[in-house]
């Protein structure tokens, strides 16, 4: 296992998360897209401080605070959602328009 | 090969593959649990990277905390769309954009390949350590964070008399 092959998975999921945020139109699904992504640069943020620089600790400590705004992220956004859904009986993006100019 | 590749391998597989799950299922609570596999697998890979206490913060946090949220809300809103969710027309686009992405980032990972050390991890010890002083004050805030959403989520999805469609909320 070298650095680079973490990497390149880090890479695919994060890639994996721009295909779900541009290609759903479901608030919910956008929302796991999103978490896709986090969670790669969480990988990639882990594997630079195993590999590169191992007495420091920066990077697990940043992963932290990426988990902890992640669970705070999904918290509100489902309470959105709800209402959005309680509002327009809809998750979907596309007919949230009433902010549309 | 050694141990540690066979793992990350199967690892890294489970990953893409329920990532692609997450992205192409057309169903919202099969996507809820590729994202469970998705993320437990990640765990499996911060715990090669010899960061175990991640590992189980993904599992507790991701595992569960967020899978069960976005099971709870599925639940909640008894919504016939959500077994069968359409992708966008520019579906194609997407892809395309997604590929752009991966290539983009993968051509410059195997082009400028950093040298790097023998793989090591902190103890738990260290990790605490550090979090308690000379990351205090984001630590604290981080917590704060947390009870504002916490707040923040309870104010939003209170039921209130002004629901009704087209009133705005």
């Amino acid at each position: 296992m070298e650095l680079y092959h973490v990497e390149l998975l880090s890479a695919a999921l994060f890639a994996l998360g721009v295909y779900g945020v541009l290609a759903r139109r479901n608030a919910i699904m956008i929302l796991m897209a999103v978490e896709l992504m986090l969670n790669a640069v969480t990988i990639n943020a882990v594997a630079y401080a195993a590999f590169l620089d191992p007495g420091r600790l920066v990077g697990q400590v940043i992963t932290v605070f990426v988990i902890t705004v992640a669970a705070a992220e999904v918290g509100l956004a489902m309470a959105i959602i709800l209402r959005l859904y309680r509002v327009r009986a809809t998750a979907n993006v596309d007919e949230a328009d009433t902010m549309r100019g | 090969m050694d141990a540690q590749a066979v793992a990350f391998a199967i690892v890294a597989v489970v990953a893409l593959v329920s990532g692609v799950g997450v992205v192409t299922t057309r169903n919202v609570a099969h996507a809820a649990l590729f994202l469970l596999v998705s993320l437990a697998s990640v765990a499996g890979v911060f715990i090669l990277l010899v960061a175990e206490f991640l590992a189980l913060v993904q599992v507790l946090i991701y595992g569960g905390a967020v899978t069960i949220v976005l099971l709870f809300a599925l639940m909640l809103t008894r919504a016939e769309e959500f077994s069968n969710v359409r992708s966008n027309p520019q579906w194609a686009v997407a892809a395309v954009a997604a590929l752009g992405v991966f290539g983009a980032m993968g051509a410059v990972i195997l082009n400028d390949r950093l040298d790097t050390q023998e793989l090591r991890g902190p103890s738990l010890q260290e990790l605490g350590g550090e979090l308690f002083t000379n990351w205090v004050v984001p630590f604290e805030i981080a917590s704060l964070v947390l009870l504002m959403a916490l707040i923040g989520a309870i104010i939003l999805a209170r039921a209130s008399d002004s629901d009704e469609p087209g009133s705005g909320g």
